[in-house]
C-alpha cells in the first residue's frame, strides 16, 4: 500500500495527551477516546485495505460542541476527519496520524417529522434506513437508497451524495436534501436551506453535497419524503449478449418510460449470485436485466407489456415478470447479494465505481475483459443500467503477495477506461484517498485549482480531510495569486457595438 | 461602452483579460432576457453571449443535450420536443413579466438564474438538471466541472455553485443538462372556491398522497389573465396537475377526486399546459408596470399565513406555486423589504427576492435576500476565489 498522505505534524504528535485532556473539556466522559485499542475500531472504513489509527477520537452529542471542538482545532493547527458509520468505500473517513477523528454517531436523533411539507430533520448520525422508517406508518419514505442504507448516516450521504438503484427516477442526495445546519472549522454555525427550496444566494448546499467531509461538519440534514409508490413490479429478462441488454435499456427509455429500477448483470455476477442465493436466475445468458417499474397500478399494467415487447424485440431469452411480491423481492434478490456472492468465490475483491455513457457499456466490457486476461483476475459486473453507473468487482486474494497492487492497477486502468469513452471516475462512491490520485486524468490542473479554490473559501488551511480528493495539496495564498496579461484588445476584428 | 460578442470559448477568456488587465468591469449577459433582475448594471463594458450558440450533443437515448451557453432556450424546447423529451424542471420565461418579449432567454441564463417553474416541487430546478459546464472564471481561467453522466462524485459540483449565480462567479461558455422524456399527457384538477389556507391543506393533502402530483398552485379571488379568464373563469383556484401516461393520469385523477371531493367544486382542465405556462411565467403580474414584484420561498404551511399578515400592513397581491411554498407578490406601491423578510423570518423562514422594480427602486433595496453574517462572509469569500478583482458583473447580487 502505497499511498501518500500529508507528512503528520509532529507538533501535534508531541501534544496528543493535551490535546485529548483539551477535548475532554469540551465533550466530557465516554466522548473523547485515546487508548489505542479503543481506537482500533475506527481505523479503517469500508475501504478496508487502508488503516490508519487516529490521534484521539471525539464523539460530540450536540452542535456546540462540535463548534468549539472546530474551534480549538483552528486554533492550534490540528487537523479534523469526520467520520459517519465508516461506510465509505473510497477511504474519505480514513483516519491521519495526526487528526482528531470527529465521529458523529451520537447525533442520532430525529428532530422534526413533518407531513405537510414532506420533510425530516434529523441529526447527521441517523441512518438513511431511520429516516423512511421513522415515517413508514404514513407510507412515506426517504428515495435515495444506498444498498448499505442499513448502516451510513444521512451525514455521511450528504458528505458523499450518494446514490442508490433508485437515482434515475428519484435522483441522488443532492436533489432530496433541502437544507443542512454545519460547522465550519472556524467554529461558525450556519445554516443552508431549510423547508423552502432554493438557495438565496450561491448554491452552498450544491457544493457541500458530495464534498467529502472537506468543507465543514453538517450536524442537521432536512430531507425531502415521498409516498410511497403504491406498487412495484420487475421483469427479470436475460440476453444471449450484453449488447443486446444495453439495446434494450436504450430502447425502454427511448419509449418514454424511466423504470425506478434497472440492474444489469454480467455473467460472471449471474453465476456467482445463482451458485449463493438460488434465486432461479438463468445461467445460459450473458447478461440480465432487471428492470423494476413502480407507481400507480394502471401505471405498471399498461407499461409492463410494452417492457415485455421491447425485451423481445432485442433478443431476450429470458422473460419473467413477477406475479406477486414474493416473486420480485426473489428477482432481486440475487442482484441484492451480488456483493457477498462474489465474496463466495474469491478471498478478496475490490469494488469499482465508474460511470459511462450507457452506449459505450459494449466497448468497456470487452477492455474489461481484454484487461482480465493481462491481470489474470476475474472480474465480475453490476451496472446501475439506467444512468450508466458500473460497479466492476475485481477478484483477487491479498495473501498472494502483488495481488492488492494488481487488483488496483486493473481498477485504475477500468476508470481510465470510463473516462477515455466520455465518462467519469466516480458515479456514488466518491474520490477519498482511493482515486485522489486519478483526479488528472479526468481534470486539468487548471479545474482542480478551482475546485481547491472552493477549499479555500471554507478552510484556507486545509485543516478538514486533507489527503483527501485533491492529489496535491496547494496552499491557498499560492492559489490565490494572479497573473494578469498585458491589455491587448481582444478579437479586435469582430463584431461590436 | 464595449461589447464583446465571443464565438468561441477562446475570446470569453480574452475578454475576461483584457478586463482583469484593464480593471474594466463586464457586465455577462446572454439575450439580456433577465439584466431587470438584480442591482442595476454598473459596468461600462459588457460581454454577449448570444453569438456563442449551438447544440454541440444531444443523444436522446442517453437523456443528455450540450450546447454552447449562448444558445437559445426556445432552439433546445423545440428541438427537444420533437423527440418527445423535456428540460423537466420547465424554466420560467422572465420576459413578458420585466417588459421584454417573450420566449427569449439563452441556456447560460437558465442556469445562471436557476430557473424552475410549477414542476420544480417534483423536478427540480436547473441545479438539479444540470450536469456539467465549462466557465471562464473573473482570474480569466477556462475551466469544466462535472461531465456528461447522471451520476458522477468526482470533485467538487462547481456546475451547482454557478445555479443561481446570476453572472457573478464565472461566465458559462457550454453546458451539458440531463433532458427527460415528456410526459404522454397532462391534466389538471382544478377545485373552486378555497380560502388560502384551505387550498394550503388541499394542496399538501394532494402532494402527500400517491397521486403523484407534478404541481400545485392556487390563485386567490381576483388573480388572473386574459387567458386564464378564458380557460378557467373568475373566483379562486387550486389547481393540480397531473402528467403521465393515459392510463395513469386517469386513475390518479379519480383517486384525487376522491381525496379532495369534500372540499369543494371540483372539475377536469384537459388542456392545461397554457394555465400552468401563465402560473410558470408569473403572467397575473405582467403588467406592464415596475410596481414591485417579489418570489419568496417558503415552507408550503406557512406562506400563506406570512401573506395574511403582510395585507395588513400593505397592499399586496399574491398567489401561489409549488403547493403553496413559491409566493409571487406584487406590491401596491413601495416594495416593503425590510417588512417582508422580517415576516418570512417570522413564519419559519425562507427567502425573498425583488425580482420587478424599477431601476432606482433596485439600486437602493437589497434585491437578494440578505443573508445572517457567518454566511454573508463565505459567500463572498467564495466570490473572491472565482472573481478576485470584482470584474465580472460587480454589484448585481448586492
Ligand atoms: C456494502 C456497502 C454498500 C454500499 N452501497 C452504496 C450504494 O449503493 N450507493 C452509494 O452511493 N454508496 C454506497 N456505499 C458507500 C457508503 O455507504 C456511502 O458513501 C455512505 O454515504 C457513507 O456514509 P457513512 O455514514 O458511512 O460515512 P463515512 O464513511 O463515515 O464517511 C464518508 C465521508 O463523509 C464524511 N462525513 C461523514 N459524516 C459527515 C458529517 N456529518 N459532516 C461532514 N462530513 C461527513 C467523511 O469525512 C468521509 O469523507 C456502500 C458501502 C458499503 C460498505
Amino acid at each position: 500500500m502505497s499511498l501518500a498522505m500529508p507528512q503528520p505534524d509532529a507538533a501535534v504528535l508531541a501534544k496528543r495527551a493535551e490535546i485529548a485532556a483539551d477535548l475532554r473539556t469540551i465533550v466530557p466522559g465516554e466522548g473523547v477516546v485515546e487508548a489505542p485499542n479503543e481506537m482500533r475500531v475506527f481505523e479503517t472504513d469500508g475501504l478496508t485495505a487502508y488503516r490508519q489509527l487516529p490521534l484521539v477520537v471525539v464523539l460530540p452529542e450536540t452542535t456546540q460542541q462540535v463548534s468549539r471542538i472546530l474551534r480549538y482545532c483552528n486554533e492550534r493547527n490540528i487537523r479534523v476527519v469526520p467520520r459517519g458509520s465508516g461506510t465509505s468505500l473510497s477511504g474519505g473517513a480514513l483516519p491521519l496520524a495526526d487528526a482528531v477523528l470527529l465521529v458523529m454517531s451520537r447525533f442520532n436523533r430525529i428532530l422534526d417529522i413533518d407531513y405537510v411539507n414532506r420533510c425530516v430533520i434529523a441529526q447527521p448520525g441517523v441512518t438513511n434506513l431511520g429516516i423512511s422508517q421513522a415515517v413508514e406508518e404514513e407510507r412515506f419514505y426517504y428515495a435515495p437508497d444506498p444498498s448499505s442504507q442499513i448502516a451510513c448516516s444521512i451525514g455521511g450521504n450528504v458528505a458523499e451524495n450518494s446514490g442508490g438503484v433508485h437515482c434515475l427516477k428519484y435522483g441522488l442526495t443532492a436533489n432530496n436534501v433541502l437544507g443542512v445546519e454545519m460547522v465550519l472549522i472556524t467554529g461558525e454555525v450556519i445554516r443552508l436551506g431549510g423547508k423552502h427550496l432554493d438557495s438565496e444566494g450561491y448554491d452552498l448546499l450544491g457544493v457541500m453535497t458530495g464534498s467529502e467531509g472537506l468543507l465543514g461538519v453538517v450536524t442537521e440534514v432536512t430531507v425531502r419524503i415521498l409516498q410511497r409508490p403504491e406498487a412495484a413490479r420487475a421483469l427479470l429478462l436475460g440476453f444471449p449478449s450484453s449488447e443486446q441488454a444495453g439495446q434494450c435499456v436504450a430502447e425502454i427509455i427511448g419509449a418514454g418510460i424511466i423504470p425506478g429500477g434497472m440492474e444489469m448483470m454480467d455473467e460472471p455476477a449471474i453465476h456467482a449470485a445463482e451458485d449463493f442465493v438460488q434465486a432461479g436466475y438463468p445461467l445460459d445468458v450473458e447478461a440480465l436485466l432487471i428492470v423494476e417499474l413502480d407507481g400507480p397500478g394502471p401505471e405498471i399494467e399498461h407499461l409492463i407489456g410494452q417492457v415485455e415487447a421491447i425485451a423481445t424485440d432485442n433478443g431476450s431469452t429470458t422473460c419473467r415478470i413477477s406475479q406477486s411480491e414474493e416473486e420480485r423481492l426473489a428477482f432481486w434478490a440475487g442482484r441484492k447479494a451480488a456483493f457477498p456472492a462474489v465474496g463466495r468465490i474469491s478471498p478478496d475483491y475490490y469494488c469499482m465505481d465508474g460511470t459511462i455513457p450507457r452506449k459505450e457499456l459494449p466497448r468497456v466490457l470487452a477492455g474489461m475483459r481484454e484487461m482480465s486476461e493481462r491481470y489474470g483476475l476475474r472480474v465480475a459486473n453490476v451496472f446501475h443500467a439506467g444512468d450508466g453507473n458500473l460497479h466492476p468487482l475485481i477478484l483477487y486474494d491479498a495473501n498472494i503477495p502483488g495481488e492488492l497492487a494488481k487488483a488496483e492497477s486493473f481498477g485504475n486502468d477500468i476508470l481510465r477506461l470510463c473516462v477515455e469513452v466520455g465518462g467519469v471516475l466516480t458515479g456514488e462512491h466518491g474520490v477519498g484517498v482511493e482515486k485522489r490520485d486519478l483526479m488528472p486524468v479526468m481534470f486539468s490542473q487548471v479545474d482542480l485549482d478551482q475546485q481547491m479554490r472552493v477549499k479555500c473559501a471554507f478552510d484556507p488551511n486545509h485543516l478538514l480531510n486533507p489527503g483527501k480528493v485533491f492529489p496535491q495539496l496547494r496552499r491557498c495564498a499560492e492559489l490565490g495569486r494572479m497573473h494578469i496579461h498585458a491589455g491587448k484588445m481582444p478579437f479586435p476584428d469582430i463584431p461590436r457595438f | 461602452m464595449t461589447t464583446f460578442t465571443p464565438t468561441a470559448d477562446e475570446d470569453v477568456v480574452a475578454s475576461v483579460q483584457w478586463a482583469l488587465a484593464e480593471n474594466a468591469p463586464l457586465e455577462i449577459m446572454g439575450e439580456g432576457s433577465k439584466r431587470g433582475i438584480g442591482r442595476p448594471a454598473q459596468t461600462e463594458h459588457a460581454i454577449n453571449l448570444s453569438a456563442l450558440s449551438g447544440i454541440t450533443l444531444y443523444e436522446p437515448e442517453e437523456l443528455v443535450l450540450s450546447a454552447r451557453a449562448g444558445t437559445p432556450l426556445a432552439k433546445i424546447e423545440e428541438l427537444l420536443k420533437r423527440n418527445r423529451q423535456q428540460l423537466a424542471f420547465e424554466p420560467m420565461d422572465y420576459g413578458p413579466l420585466l417588459e421584454q418579449p417573450a420566449g427569449r432567454g439563452t441556456i447560460g441564463g437558465v442556469l445562471a438564474g436557476n430557473l424552475a417553474g410549477p414542476r420544480r416541487l417534483k423536478a427540480g430546478a436547473a441545479r438539479d438538471h444540470v450536469l456539467g459546464v465549462s466557465v471562464v472564471s473573473g482570474r480569466g481561467e477556462l475551466f469544466k466541472s462535472g461531465g456528461r453522466v447522471v451520476k458522477n462524485v468526482t470533485g467538487y459540483d462547481l456546475s451547482k455553485v454557478m445555479a443561481g449565480s446570476w453572472g457573478t462567479l464565472g461566465v458559462l461558455t457550454s453546458l451539458t443538462f440531463k433532458v427527460l422524456p415528456a410526459p404522454e399527457m397532462e391534466a389538471t384538477l382544478l377545485v373552486r372556491g378555497l380560502s388560502e389556507g384551505d387550498a394550503a391543506a388541499a394542496m399538501a393533502l394532494a402532494m402527500g398522497s400517491s397521486a403523484e402530483v407534478s404541481s400545485a398552485a392556487h390563485l386567490p379571488e381576483g388573480i388572473s389573465t386574459p387567458t386564464l379568464n378564458v380557460l378557467l373563469g373568475s373566483g379562486p383556484k387550486t389547481l393540480l396537475r397531473l402528467e403521465g401516461f393515459g392510463p395513469s393520469v386517469a386513475y390518479r385523477f379519480d383517486l384525487l377526486h376522491r381525496l379532495l371531493r369534500d372540499g369543494g367544486v371540483i372539475e377536469r382542465i384537459d388542456d392545461s399546459t397554457a394555465v400552468w405556462a401563465e402560473i410558470r411565467d408569473c403572467a397575473p403580474f405582467a403588467d406592464n408596470t415596475d410596481r414591485p414584484v417579489w418570489r419568496v420561498s417558503m415552507a408550503p404551511s406557512e406562506a400563506y399565513k406570512m401573506v395574511a399578515e403582510l395585507r395588513m400592513h400593505a397592499g399586496a397581491a399574491a398567489f401561489y406555486d409549488w403547493q403553496g411554498g413559491l409566493v409571487w407578490l406584487r406590491m401596491e406601491a413601495e416594495p416593503e423589504a425590510e417588512g417582508i423578510r422580517a415576516l418570512v423570518a417570522h413564519f419559519g423562514g425562507g427567502h425573498a427576492t425583488l425580482v420587478r422594480a424599477s431601476p432606482s427602486v433596485r439600486a437602493s433595496t437589497p434585491v437578494f435576500q440578505p443573508q445572517p453574517p457567518a454566511l454573508a462572509a463565505l459567500s463572498a469569500r467564495l466570490k473572491e476565489q472565482f472573481d478576485p478583482n470584482g470584474i465580472l458583473n460587480p454589484g448585481r447580487m448586492g
